[in-house]
């Protein structure tokens, strides 16, 4: 295994709500290498964007991380001070958020908002900063950037307000880079150019990125590998062609099944049984899909099959899809 | 099959940056001249056929007109020029205000694209589907009722649902609530305005399959709007492709998804995510759209962002030709055409 720049282990978050404790993660574990493209992919609700946050560490105040360890570039975020995560936050973990318009401050030009990040990590003399961030507004393939980096978010489209984030989130040239469905409300030419513009930028500057979609076909094309996440749990990593391929846990292969382009009619496109399990529930079975699947054997009562981290095709299933070799890395119980 | 919408030659413009109207009579009244003012080509000379039991797909990229042209065919707005026929009667002679208590008006129905914003929030579900019954069909206490049951039913959406209002719904929930209202009256014509675009995919399938046999029951006409091009091709038996207030293609879904004629066209097929295809072979668009205030009228609306774009692209705006079935509006269509 290369160098990981990121690992989650056992990670489990909960909320204390009024209505009742979430249980919004459980025992997530996953690294992202060096130059690594991976996706986080679910229906809403499967605790993508919670990993995210957490990694981030903007949590909301209500959510309390139980149990678990998110280690970055050999610092355990979770432990590490304030001080200590406020240097590691936008300087070395960047965030793309999902709606550039609610996430850009609209009385700031954008420009300036640019130049606040560079300021903010020290990455260019004062005097130099609104030369940078047009440069930067360059970077992200902004015509005329002098001129834009002036305007305020609502005086441009969708695609650019979009251009300006990853400007920000690139600034301080992070190794780590989160992009929360980056493209959804974006036209599919759009989503095109925005996701190549992310590649190439983090082809460049040798950052990994994980991207939260809950388009498959999209993951499909755009990553390395995919985490693919089910109410708070990981229930398949692999990488992404061979996920594609041949899936192994019955959600997975579900969910490509559900995806319109790979069905020649709608007769052949299958919806998903049932919906995710409520997550406030004390009883919730060790297994979250096992109330969905169909494939439920009497094993699926028993504690889940515990994933090893480090193996490239991990499934966490007691009965899982026969792999095509039938070689494939069935993990066996802790 | 005979045609349920006949759409000739519609344009709808709206006139920007004008003067606050009382500085405009000011200056009138001072200069006795009339400010000309730049207007908008949201729709501009947009025509089409949707023949009855047909489910025609619209697509295009935002800003290029699709919700303008929607807004026009279920007369929610008045349009600048052109007709609108629905079977033999020419309804864009009423206006819009006028038209809300014709009796034609549950003919066209629409389902809108974000169920959560769409439905009043202070109306339970049974309210929101009762509401046209009670101004269009002028139904009251049973009658009523026994509909708005019947409707739900046939959505499938539970009746204990009925007494929830839309924030205590789910996704899926609330978009059948909307599919429910908007086929309450039996409409000849339902436009669909991406119907699925908050939803996940597994919902998405089931609201699909929905909006299918809705449509073999009732007998009714899709327009379904959406940028979705994967779901357009498994729903649609033709596709309408619009490129800044014009129809730049038609013809066929699966013929135009497979062999698109138009420059626009194949951008667009290639940049949608397949899922077992990588992203590289993508026929690359770049620039941003030309401004669609007061265009040129003889420079193509893709000029500048295609990648073929000529001289006699720049000098004459190609017209809508047609190959068979299908119709395009470019100057180099014929290089494309399957021998």
């Amino acid at each position: 295994m290369t160098s990981s720049v990121l690992s989650v282990e056992g990670l489990s978050v909960e909320f204390r709500t009024r209505s009742g404790i979430v249980h919004a993660l459980e025992n997530v574990s996953f690294t992202v290498s060096k130059g690594e493209t991976v996706a986080l992919v679910g229906e809403s609700g499967s605790g993508k964007s919670v990993t995210a946050y957490a990694v981030m560490g903007i949590l909301d105040p209500v959510a309390r991380v139980t149990v678990g360890r998110i280690v970055f570039d050999g610092v355990d975020l979770l432990a590490a001070k304030r001080s200590d995560l406020a240097a590691i936050r936008g300087r070395a973990i960047a965030m793309i958020f999902q709606n550039p318009r609610t996430a850009l401050n609209p009385i700031r030009p954008v420009g300036k908002q640019i130049g606040d990040m560079l300021i903010r990590h020290g990455k260019a003399p004062r005097r130099n900063v609104p030369e940078q961030a047009v440069e930067m507004l360059r970077a992200v393939g902004i015509t005329d950037p002098a001129r834009r980096a002036q305007a305020y978010p609502f005086e441009m489209s969708g695609g650019m307000c979009q251009r300006v984030m990853i400007a920000i989130a690139l600034a301080a040239k992070p190794s780590l880079l989160i992009a929360d469905e980056p493209t959804t409300g974006l036209d599919v030419t759009t989503q095109a150019v925005i996701m190549d513009l992310i590649k190439d930028l983090a082809g460049k500057m040798g950052m990994a990125t994980i991207f939260i979609t809950h388009d498959l076909a999209l993951a499909g094309q755009r990553s390395d590998r995919v985490v693919v996440m089910h109410a708070g749990h990981v229930v398949e990593t692999a990488p992404t062609a061979k996920l594609l391929a041949h899936p192994r846990h019955p959600y997975t292969a579900e969910l490509i099944a559900a995806t319109p382009d790979s069905a020649q009619n709608l007769e052949e496109l299958a919806a998903i049984a049932g919906s995710l399990p409520d997550l406030r529930r004390t009883d919730l079975p060790p297994c979250r899909y096992s109330e969905r699947c169909s494939r439920k054997i009497a094993a699926c009562d028993q504690p889940l099959p515990q994933a090893f981290l480090g193996a490239s095709h991990l499934v966490t299933c007691w009965n899982p899809l026969p792999s095509e070799n039938a070689s494939g890395t069935r993990v066996s119980a802790a | 099959m005979t045609s349920l919408l006949e759409v000739a030659e519609v344009s709808k413009f709206f006139p920007v940056g004008g003067a606050p109207g009382a500085w405009r009579r000011l200056k009138r009244r001072l200069t006795g001249g009339v400010e000309k003012l730049a207007k908008v080509h949201a729709v501009d000379g947009v025509s089409f056929v949707i023949k009855e039991g047909e489910t025609v797909g619209l697509v295009g990229e935002s800003g290029c007109g699709k919700s303008t042209l929607v807004r026009a065919l279920t007369r929610l707005i008045d349009i600048g020029d052109g007709h609108i026929k629905l079977g033999a009667r020419e309804v864009s002679l009423k206006p819009a205000r006028v038209f809300a208590r014709d009796r034609d008006r549950a003919k066209i129905q629409m389902v809108f694209q974000d169920a959560g914003d769409s439905i009043n929030p202070r109306f339970t579900a049974f309210e929101a589907i009762a509401d046209p019954l009670r101004r269009l069909r002028k139904l009251k206490g049973k009658a009523l009722r026994q509909r708005v049951e019947t409707v739900a039913s046939q959505c499938g959406l539970p009746l204990q649902l009925l007494a929830r209002f839309s924030h205590q719904l789910s996704g899926g929930q609330r978009a059948r609530v909307g599919i429910a209202r908007a086929i309450a009256v039996e409409p000849d014509l339902l436009i669909l305005d991406e119907p699925t675009a908050a939803l996940d995919v597994s919902v998405q399938v089931v609201i699909l399959k929905l909006l299918q046999r809705l449509k073999q029951e009732l007998g009714m006409s899709y327009l379904f709007v959406s940028h979705d091009l994967s779901v357009v091709k498994l729903l649609c038996d033709r596709v309408l492709v619009m490129y800044l207030g014009k129809i730049v293609e038609s013809g066929p879904a699966v013929e135009v998804f497979e062999h698109p004629l138009h420059p626009y066209t194949q951008a667009l097929v290639t940049a949608a995510p397949r899922l077992h295809e990588s992203a590289n072979k993508r026929l690359r668009l770049v620039g941003e759209p030309r401004s669609p205030i007061d265009p040129d009228p003889n420079v193509c609306r893709f000029y500048g962002r295609c990648p073929r774009g000529t001289d006699a692209c720049r000098t004459t705006m190609p017209q809508l030709r047609s190959f068979g079935q299908r119709h395009v509006a470019c100057h180099f269509a014929e290089e494309f055409l399957p021998i």
